[in-house]
């Protein structure tokens, strides 16, 4: 498997602990924030909300319930910007200021929790994958009843430059990462539970093992836990180390198939923010409306890692970073910076897969795309096994034969090509049309 | 705070930094040493031809985009320099001022050009340029001269043409103490530049090594009276060969792209470079080598596609 090294820029945030900030006046919910089909409105224009209150549901199997991220009215329920689609239809509530929470703590046994309530618990809490992909985890951990899956990979290894929201919520909460961790694991059935954390966050390695000892002294529900079937993995600090197929093949030596799904060889990933998130639905009913984000890069005085309503817009957090607007401002990601989204606008929403908002100066400026070269490089960078300049001539030449036959249905978009391409070719781009003929 | 202000653009959002126009000037750069070599040795008039060839690489690669509504500057962007020098590396050292001109051109524009610029051309430009003058002009480019401290001005012959072998000692030969074209001379020189662009990760060590491995090995087994007779040593170190191996079957646009493609690549340049200097008209070979595997890349490249994750199971 083929990875980069590019630098971590992680310094900024990496030492920051997560901050609570005050409410955002207004929220932005897209009810298109996961994998899957748009939620379905329970609510209209003019209704009050509280916080934690679902306000669109799941429809279908394959989709997420929305909850409010703030108390206060809904005032419109209209296209709206999104960060990753541009716009959709999203639900904007107005914050009354008093953040009153509609769910309470479940006073019940969660040693007597059965599989199938754990499951509903999730469900109803609207939890995504965190990592980036927001695929609804209910589906993950309903796996149907011919899989047999046998590992639980929990992964920690956010391989993004910039990011360290991850790495904070592992330092900050690795008892609680153990409880979530270990409620999965006795969902899933699993026999073997690996937490893989990059070495560029040996604090993080050492928390999580010291709270696995503890947690195990004290006895837990799941086997896996148990048994002492789960262990900390040390992994190379290289990208895309975090991406699930290449995480899977580095911890286990299995490879994905073609279009399959980590469960048909075996095994679940989930990101450590997931995990943490299953845990506060199942002990507190508290449903997914906020998440911790990585706010970086250039012209902010206070890069930091905050705790987030879904839904605010990235200007209020970037004003709280002590971003400073002269006009040298290049360009604001949201997400890591191989994998991030560019945005228009400052106004674009926090959503569950947003990981991190980050502001590039020019020295990261966008410099014109030049003929390819057949250097190779971008074949040596792709962790896929795919040879991306093919693809991009077969494309740009209307070929879309040629660009098919060279696979680009496996590539799994994590910007190596395009980062390693000293044509600057626009590589992902090319691969996705591709994807798409 | 004003919107629409920033850019957008697909991401990546970080780039690594290695832009084309680099890794050009790297390659002229890692080019240094050979040439200083060749003008020691050779004298002021090498300096002239490489002057010659890179200035009319670059103007008639100028002119041509000129024509083809392009942005002239681009004959900047490092690949026509590059183009000229390893032309000028490939003459020798004291010809007519119109040769290497010419060469230029035809380079550029018959070799390069024609084909739709950068990154289209299927054959080293350098080396359809060298043939070209080779077939037109053949008394022209195998008249070499002896080093400047030699006694006689001009020798006839390179080592490769067989009657003049045994008179050169291997040190001799690594030096470049002896008649040939100007940059291939002198060995030491050539591995220095070789060694950076190695290291810088420019090239990468598969085509150099098994195009100069199968020199050595079929040299080995075919150059003498009798199979595994040869001299392999001569073989490596006379004619064009490290020139060749480590600069000009490494020109990214006219090899394979997989390290299995390269590898097939290398072993086909060393086998025909051994057939053309044992059983072929010319005493070398490397250039016909080099274009003729050229021309089969399409096809090295259509069976090495690399091996794709999720295809065989772990």
């Amino acid at each position: 498997m083929n990875f980069i090294h590019p630098p971590e820029f992680k310094d900024q945030t990496r030492h920051k602990r997560i901050e609570r900030l005050g409410l955002p006046k207004k929220v932005i919910l897209p009810l298109s924030q996961h994998t899957g089909v748009p939620s379905q409105t329970l609510v209209k224009s003019g209704d009050t909300v509280k916080t934690g209150q679902l306000i669109a549901s799941a429809k279908g199997f394959i989709s997420a319930n929305l909850h409010a991220s703030v108390s206060g009215k809904i005032v419109a329920i209209e296209k709206s910007i999104h960060p990753v689609l541009g716009s959709f239809e999203a639900i904007i509530i107005e914050s009354d200021g008093h953040d009153n929470k509609v769910f309470q703590e479940p006073k019940r046994d969660i040693n007597t929790l059965s599989n199938e309530e754990i499951v509903d618990i999730v469900k109803e809490a609207g939890i995504v994958g965190l990592g980036g992909a927001a695929f609804p985890t209910h589906v993950k951990l309903s796996p149907p009843a011919a899989k047999k899956i046998d590992t639980l990979i929990i992964n920690g290894a956010e391989c993004e430059p910039f990011l360290s929201c991850d790495h904070r919520v592992m330092l900050e909460k690795p008892k609680e990462l153990i409880a979530g961790i270990d409620l999965v694991a006795k969902v899933l059935g699993v026999k073997e539970v690996i937490i893989g954390i990059e070495e560029n966050k040996l604090d993080a390695i050492e928390a999580l093992g010291s709270a696995l000892f503890r947690v195990k002294g004290e006895g837990c529900p799941s086997t896996s836990l148990g048994t002492g079937r789960v262990k900390v993995v040390k992994l190379k600090t290289r990208y895309p180390q975090g991406g699930e197929k290449q995480l899977i093949k580095t911890l286990l030596g299995r490879e994905v198939p073609s279009e399959g799904l980590p469960l048909d060889i075996g095994c679940v990933v989930c990101n450590v923010q997931t995990v943490f998130s299953i845990y506060e639905a199942v002990y507190f009913g508290k449903p997914l409306y906020e998440r911790v984000v990585t706010v970086a890069g250039s012209f902010l005085t206070k890069p930091k890692n905050v705790m987030a309503r879904i839904g605010t817009p990235a200007k209020d957090l970037l004003e709280s970073c002590g971003f400073i607007e002269n006009g040298n401002a290049y360009k604001v990601v949201m997400g890591g910076p191989m994998t991030g989204v560019a945005q228009y606008s400052l106004d674009a929403p926090v959503i569950k897969g947003t990981s991190g908002i980050l502001v590039l100066d020019k020295t990261l400026k966008v410099e014109e795309e030049n003929e390819c070269i057949r250097c190779s490089r971008c074949i040596e960078a792709c962790p896929a096994g795919l040879m991306p300049c093919m693809i991009g001539i077969g494309v740009k030449n209307n070929r879309f034969d040629i660009a098919k036959s060279y696979e680009p249905l496996d590539c799994i978009e994590c910007g190596s090509c395009g980062y390693v391409c000293p044509s600057n070719i626009q590589l992902v781009q090319l691969i996705k049309l591709a994807k798409l003929k | 705070m004003p919107d629409s202000i920033f850019t957008v653009s697909p991401a990546p959002h970080i780039k690594s930094g290695l832009s084309s126009r680099k890794i050009m000037y790297l390659v002229a750069l890692s080019l240094l040493p050979a040439g200083i070599a060749g003008v020691y040795i050779f004298g002021l008039s090498s300096l002239k031809v490489i002057a010659l060839s890179i200035l009319a690489c670059i103007a008639s690669e100028a002119v041509f985009l000129k024509l083809r509504n392009k942005d002239p500057m681009v004959a900047l962007d490092g690949s026509a320099i590059l183009t000229g020098l390893l032309l000028a590396y490939n003459l020798p050292p004291e010809i007519p001022f119109w040769i290497p001109v010419i060469g230029g051109v035809v380079s550029i524009i018959i070799g390069k050009q024609i084909f739709g610029g950068l990154g289209h051309n299927i054959f080293n430009p350098a080396l359809v340029g060298r043939v070209f003058l080779q077939i037109s002009w053949p008394v022209y480019m195998t008249t070499w001269k002896n080093p400047r401290w030699a006694v006689d001005a001009v020798s006839t012959a390179t080592p490769l043409a067989r009657e003049g072998a045994a008179s050169f000692s291997y040190m001799d030969l690594f030096l470049g103490n002896h008649g040939g074209c100007m940059g291939e001379v002198c060995i030491l020189a050539l591995l220095l530049g070789a060694a950076v662009l190695l290291f810088t990760k420019i090239i990468s060590f598969h085509i150099p090594a098994s195009f100069i491995g199968a020199v050595m090995l079929f040299g080995w087994i075919f150059g003498g009276e009798g199979f595994f007779k040869g001299d392999f040593i001569f073989h490596l170190l006379t004619g064009g060969l490290v020139l060749g191996a480590f600069f000009m079957a490494t020109d990214y646009v006219t090899r394979p792209l997989t390290k299995k493609g390269k590898v097939i690549f290398g072993i086909g340049c060393g086998l025909l470079t051994i057939l053309i200097r044992l059983r072929g008209g010319y005493p070398e070979g490397v250039s016909y080598a080099i274009l003729f595997m050229n021309a089969v890349v399409p096809m090295i490249d259509r069976y090495t596609k690399t091996r794709k994750y999720g295809f065989v199971q772990g």
